[in-house]
C-alpha cells in the first residue's frame, strides 16, 4: 500500500512538471493617453503580441508602434515620425515575470491581483518597471489587465510640446485575452 | 494456499517496483525537459527577426500634407477626416513699398478635402482667381513599403474638374456652359528616400474645353517635380516645379519654394511662387510671373483637420 502511495505521489509530481503551458495572443490591446488640457492625445493598438508561461510567470508583450491608431491622422504621422521614430525603431516590448504567479490557480475561475516586474523598452530605451495588474480566469482562459504610467522623457522621446500640449506622463492601459 | 499468495504479492511488488523505476525515469526525462524550459524572451527575439521579413511596413509621411505648394502631393487625408484648407497668395513682390511688397493684394482659395477611405480622398474648392470652382478626387494605386512586400514608389491618380464662373466678355462666337470647363489628370509618382528627402514626379495633362484660337491645342502636357527636404523635426523645405511641354502663349512654368511648419494637429506652409491661381489649370498653364524679374508672390496655406468619423477606437474598457 505504501508503494502504491509513493507511486501516486510520483505520478502527480511527474504531471505537475510536465504541465507547463504557454498562453498567447496576437490581438491584445494597449491604449495610451498623453492628453493635456490643450489637446486630446489618445491611441489604441489592437495587435499586441503577448505570451505567458503559467508555471514560471514569465511574460512578454510586443507591439508594433505603427499599429497605434489615433483619431487624427496627422497626429499619428507626427507620433511615428517625430516622437517614436518608428522607421528606425519599429517595436516596443516588455519582458518580465509575474512575481506572485504561484498564487494563481489556472484551473479555477476567479480574479487575482498580480505583480509584474520587468524591463520595458520603448524608443530603444530600456527601463525597469514594476506594476500591478489583474489576472482573471474565465473558462480556463486568462485575461490580464493593467494600468500604469510612464514618464515620456525617460525613454529618450523629445519634443517641444512634451509637458505642454502633450502630457509629460503617459497612461498606459493593457488588456490581453489569452488563448 | 499461503505460498502462492506470497508469490503473488511478491510478483505484484515486483511490478510496482518496475513501474516506480519507469516513472522515476520519466520524471528524469521531464526534469531534463524542464531544464530546457521555454524562454519567452528568446522566443520573442526570434519572432522580432522573423517579423522584419514577414511583415509589410508601409512608408508614411512621404510629404507632410496633401499639397506641396499649389499642386497635389502623394499624401491623402485619412479616412473620416475633413481638412479645411485656406490658401492665400499676396500681390507681386516687385510692386515695391507703395504696395507693401504685394501684401496689399491677394488671391485665395478655400477648400474642403475629405478622406472617404485611406486610399480615396475627395475635395472641392473655390478660388477668387477667375471665380473658379474645382472638384477632385485622389486615389492611391500603390503604396511604398518595405518588409514582405518591397515597393519602391507610391503611385496615386488625381483628376480635377474646374469650372470658371467669371462672366464672359462679349465675343463674336456663341459661348456654351461647357466652354467654362477645364480638366486635369495627374499621375503622382513619389518616393521617400530616407527621413530627410522625398521626391515626386507628376506627369500632368490639362485640357481646356475651349481655347481662343484653333492654333492653340486644347491639351497641355507638363511634368511636375516636387521635393521635400527635412531641415528639423518640425521644419521642411519644399520645392515645386512644373515643366510645360507645350505652353499656352504668354505664360511661364510654375516654380515655388517654401517651408512646411508642423504645429501639433496642423501644417502651416509659407512660400514664394510665381503663380497666381491655385487650382491645376490656373497654376500649371496660366502662370504669369517670372522669378528673375521679381514677379513673384508671397503666400501661405493653412490646413486644419477635423475628425468626422471615428474608427478603430474601442474605448469600452
Amino acid at each position: 500500500m505504501k508503494k502504491v502511495t509513493i507511486l501516486l505521489v510520483l505520478l502527480f509530481t511527474c504531471f505537475a512538471l510536465q504541465a507547463q503551458k504557454i498562453f498567447a495572443t496576437k490581438t491584445g490591446q494597449i491604449k495610451f493617453n498623453a492628453s493635456s488640457p490643450l489637446e486630446k492625445i489618445e491611441a489604441v493598438n489592437n495587435q499586441v503580441d503577448s505570451k505567458m508561461v503559467d508555471k514560471t510567470g514569465q511574460i512578454v508583450f510586443s507591439v508594433l508602434i505603427k499599429s497605434f491608431r489615433f483619431e487624427n491622422q496627422l497626429m499619428e504621422d507626427h507620433f511615428n515620425e517625430n516622437y517614436l521614430e518608428t522607421s528606425k525603431i519599429p517595436k516596443a516590448d516588455f519582458k518580465g515575470f509575474i512575481s506572485n504567479i504561484t498564487t494563481v490557480d489556472f484551473s479555477k475561475e476567479g480574479r487575482y491581483q498580480i505583480e509584474l516586474n520587468g524591463t520595458l523598452t520603448i524608443h530603444g530605451v530600456s527601463q525597469k518597471v514594476s506594476t500591478t495588474g489583474t489576472l482573471t480566469i474565465v473558462g480556463s482562459k486568462p485575461t490580464i489587465t493593467g494600468i500604469f504610467k510612464i514618464k515620456i522623457k525617460d525613454y529618450g522621446i523629445t519634443g517641444l510640446y512634451i509637458g505642454d500640449k502633450i502630457a509629460s506622463e503617459a497612461e498606459i492601459n493593457v488588456k490581453c485575452e489569452y488563448q | 494456499m499461503r505460498i502462492p499468495m506470497i508469490n503473488l504479492y511478491k510478483k505484484q511488488s515486483g511490478y510496482l517496483l518496475l513501474i516506480i523505476i519507469l516513472i522515476t525515469s520519466l520524471q528524469l526525462v521531464s526534469f531534463v525537459a524542464k531544464a530546457q524550459t521555454v524562454d519567452l524572451f528568446k522566443m520573442q527575439d526570434e519572432q522580432d527577426k522573423k517579423d522584419k521579413k514577414e511583415k509589410t511596413d508601409i512608408t508614411t509621411s512621404i510629404f507632410k500634407t496633401t499639397r506641396l505648394v499649389n499642386g497635389q502631393t502623394i499624401e491623402n487625408t485619412g479616412s473620416g477626416i475633413l481638412d479645411v484648407k485656406i490658401s492665400h497668395r499676396f500681390g507681386t513682390v516687385n510692386t515695391g513699398p507703395y504696395n507693401f511688397f504685394g501684401l496689399d493684394q491677394g488671391t485665395m482659395r478655400i477648400g474642403l478635402d475629405y478622406g472617404i477611405t485611406n486610399r480615396l480622398e475627395v475635395g472641392i474648392g473655390r478660388s477668387n482667381y477667375n471665380k473658379e470652382f474645382d472638384g477632385f478626387f485622389k486615389y492611391r494605386i500603390l503604396r511604398q513599403s518595405t518588409g514582405k512586400v518591397e515597393m519602391p514608389i507610391s503611385i496615386s491618380f488625381a483628376p480635377t474638374a474646374i469650372w470658371r464662373s467669371l462672366k464672359d466678355q462679349p465675343e463674336t462666337y456663341p459661348i456654351h456652359t461647357s466652354d467654362h470647363f477645364y480638366f486635369s489628370n495627374q499621375l503622382l509618382l513619389a518616393r521617400k528616400f530616407n527621413d530627410y528627402i522625398s521626391i515626386q514626379l507628376v506627369p500632368t495633362m490639362v485640357h481646356y474645353n475651349i481655347t481662343p484660337t484653333t492654333a492653340i491645342h486644347n491639351d497641355f502636357y507638363s511634368m511636375g517635380l516636387g521635393l521635400r527636404e527635412r531641415l528639423s523635426k518640425r521644419l521642411n523645405f519644399t520645392a515645386e516645379y512644373y515643366y510645360q511641354l507645350n505652353k499656352y502663349p504668354g505664360y511661364n512654368n510654375s516654380l515655388s519654394l517654401g517651408l512646411d511648419i508642423e504645429t501639433g494637429g496642423h501644417v502651416f506652409q509659407l512660400f514664394f511662387t510665381n503663380s497666381t491661381g491655385i487650382n491645376e489649370s490656373s497654376f500649371i498653364t496660366q502662370t504669369e510671373g517670372q522669378w528673375d524679374k521679381g514677379y513673384i508672390r508671397f503666400g501661405f496655406n493653412i490646413s486644419r483637420v477635423f475628425t468626422l468619423v471615428k474608427h478603430n477606437q474601442s474605448t469600452t474598457w
